[in-house]
């Protein structure tokens, strides 16, 4: 169990921080079972059904955790299909859905490309560019 | 008077049904609306008289023992807080109502329900008694401003957009984990008994979840270095939706942080809390001064401001913890309003770039005087509450020997000040700009203004009771720091054994 939580999570947050919006998607899905997971392992072992042959009380698997976790199964399940519908409208207006640059970052970062310009590590950049040329 | 907790929650989110079903009949809409926020405010105000004359009101939902139902508590952070917060809302609906007419104003037909369920999801995040309510609380907030945000579906709102609701999900889910943690360790979700059992949890153990719930809440709160999604995505929505942001959402991040914090005592990790809180003060003002729009200045300093709750916060003495609930109560207006004149300046020019708009102390003085008085008080310059608040926590500060962040602090201030001075001189000073968008009627601007106003003396009104607000603020600090008070009133009598 835990190591499935602990699979799942990975491939999750891997997923979550590439930049195409669909494996995003994937990715909050897998981290979301994962979370439901790690809330079920923490109501401690199973037990038999409650009320059903009139098992003691002690005998029953923790209650809490199933109601927790079918409140969280429900939450990130509306919000896949928010997700899923905004990834819709950005492909809708740009025609692919990746994440796009800060269009405001990348203009306040041009306004000081003059004086950098200048500076030994672009000129290292450059010369490091040249080098590589040849071989690509 | 436990009901009333209660109807603080639900009143909102019936009234969100109910709008949603009349979108189209403007008038019952718009009346539905205020009458229920009213409604919602006045009940968080006879929650603050009753909790400051006979002590924390709490509801059991379904009359369930606190370990297995949920609980509601009042206490007197939470009724202070409510109040504010409320009366927040109640003056931007007015202002949204206002809007709608202008080019620059979102849907009313969609913003009125979700503002509602917004205000009922902060309700609940305030009033919640368990970590587990409290997600659900949180994602009710957060799937509203989701909503808000990006409902007018233009290109830089969904880029945006997508970046808040992405980080914002990832720590829903950090936080659902946290609640796995917590339980695994504990075997309870409920705050008042997590406190009882809390301090029992070996040392590691109590650092590894305090950590955790740091990184989930702080990325609500937007502290550093978890704040880069916030001047991202604000200034993109419309300005009503953006006065909400942020007046609410970081603040109610904080507030559940310092909840949260107090009633686990830990205080270990206040150090910490003291490292970040001048690095999201710093941050936070010097990406304010590297920014020429109106919007997108005013949303770097809602991070910046987060790092004074934060510094209160991680001092961990009674001064320091009732300064940072003194200026969340007098930062939820003030910041709320400065949005809200940023966005009488846009309704005006058409634009809230520094560069394009000018000369409006001139030829819109009303603006002038409505931008001018919470700027001073963010600063925090006396009179205003700003000063009270900042005061406060500088004294808090030097009381317990932390002169560092108390220099840090004052920086931060004094940078302030400069970020204000800028906006004033682009935006209000100089050429006289002739506006590049059609007027908007007389009475939307009257109606925009009359509820900015509102808010302006709701900032000033707050510097006014000063003396009994810092008295209550202190109060609700000794409160926090014992935790005993929260614990029992919570718990009632001591539990049975056999309730497991």
């Amino acid at each position: 169990m835990i190591f499935a939580v602990g699979g799942l999570a990975a491939a999750g947050t891997f997923l979550v921080t590439s930049r195409s919006l669909s494996r995003v998607v994937l990715g909050f899905a897998l981290l979301g079972h994962a979370a439901v997971l790690a809330l079920l392992a923490a109501g401690g072992p199973s037990g038999s059904p409650p009320i059903v042959d009139g098992e003691p009380a002690a005998d029953t698997s923790n209650p809490l955790p199933q109601a927790l976790s079918l409140t969280a199964i429900v939450i990130s399940f509306g919000l896949t299909l928010f997700v899923l519908a905004l990834a819709r409208r950005q492909q809708f207006l740009t025609g692919d859905d990746l994440v796009e640059d800060d269009v405001e970052d990348r203009r306040i970062a041009t306004t000081h490309e003059v004086p950098i310009d200048s500076t030994d590590e672009t000129r290292e950049l450059e010369a490091l560019h040249e080098d590589s040329e040849p071989t690509s | 008077m436990s009901a009333v907790i209660g109807l603080c929650v639900a009143l909102p989110l019936l009234a969100s049904a109910l709008v949603l079903g009349l979108r189209r009949v403007a008038l019952a809409r718009d009346v539905i609306t205020l009458a229920t926020m009213s409604a919602v405010t006045g009940l968080a105000a006879a929650l603050l008289a009753e909790v400051d004359r006979n002590g924390t009101v709490v509801l059991r939902v379904g009359d369930w023992a606190p370990d297995l139902g949920i609980v509601l508590v009042a206490d007197l952070f939470a009724a202070l807080i409510l109040l504010v917060a409320s009366a927040t809302i109640l003056v931007v609906e007015l202002f949204a109502i206002g809007q709608r007419r202008t080019p620059s104003g979102a849907d009313p037909a969609v913003v009125s329900p979700i503002l509602l369920v917004l205000a009922g999801g902060v309700s609940l995040a305030i009033l919640t008694g368990d970590l587990f309510t409290l997600f659900v609380a949180f994602e009710l907030i957060l799937v509203a401003s989701y909503v808000l945000l990006t409902h007018q579906g233009r290109e830089s709102q969904v880029r945006s957009g997508m970046t808040y609701v992405v980080i914002n999900l990832f720590a829903s889910t950090l936080f659902l984990f946290g609640v796995a943690i917590v339980y695994a360790a504990t075997g309870t979700v409920n705050l008042a008994l997590l406190a009882d059992r809390f301090p029992d949890l070996p040392a590691a153990t109590q650092v590894g979840i305090g950590l955790w719930f740091l990184i989930v809440f702080g990325t609500k709160a937007a502290i550093f270095p978890l704040f880069s999604w916030l001047p991202d995505s604000y200034p993109t929505a419309p300005t009503t939706i953006t006065a909400v942001f942020a007046g609410l959402l970081t603040k109610i991040g904080v507030y559940v942080l310092i909840r949260f914090f107090t009633l686990m005592e830990l205080d270990e990790l206040g150090p910490l809390l003291l490292v970040i809180a001048g690095f999201t003060m710093i941050v936070g003002v010097a990406g304010a001064l590297a920014q020429d729009d109106v919007k997108r200045i005013l949303s770097f300093h809602v991070v910046s401001q987060i790092g004074y709750m934060i510094m209160g916060l991680g001092l961990f003495t009674v001064a320091g913890v009732g300064g940072a609930v003194l200026f969340l109560v007098h930062q939820i207006p003030v910041k709320t309003v400065m949005f809200l004149a940023g966005g009488l300046i846009e309704d005006d020019q058409g634009t809230s770039a520094l560069k394009k708009v000018g000369g409006l102390a001139t030829s819109k003085p009303v603006i002038a005087v409505l931008f001018a008085l919470p700027a001073l008080s963010l600063a925090g310059l006396p009179p205003f509450s700003g000063f009270i608040a900042k005061l406060a926590l500088v004294d808090a500060g030097m009381s317990s020997g932390a002169y560092v962040i108390v220099a840090v602090s004052l920086v931060g201030s004094i940078l302030t000040l400069l970020s204000m001075t800028k906006i004033w001189l682009g935006a209000f000073w100089g050429e006289v700009t002739p506006s590049a968008v059609p007027a908007s009627s007389r009475r939307s601007v009257t109606v925009m203004q009359t509820a900015a106003a509102v808010a302006v003396a709701g900032t000033i009104a707050i510097a006014v009771v000063a003396g009994p607000l810092w008295r209550m603020s202190e109060q609700v600090a000794t409160d926090l720091l014992e935790r005993t008070p929260y614990i029992t009133d919570v718990l009632g009598e001591p539990l049975g054994e056999g309730a497991d």
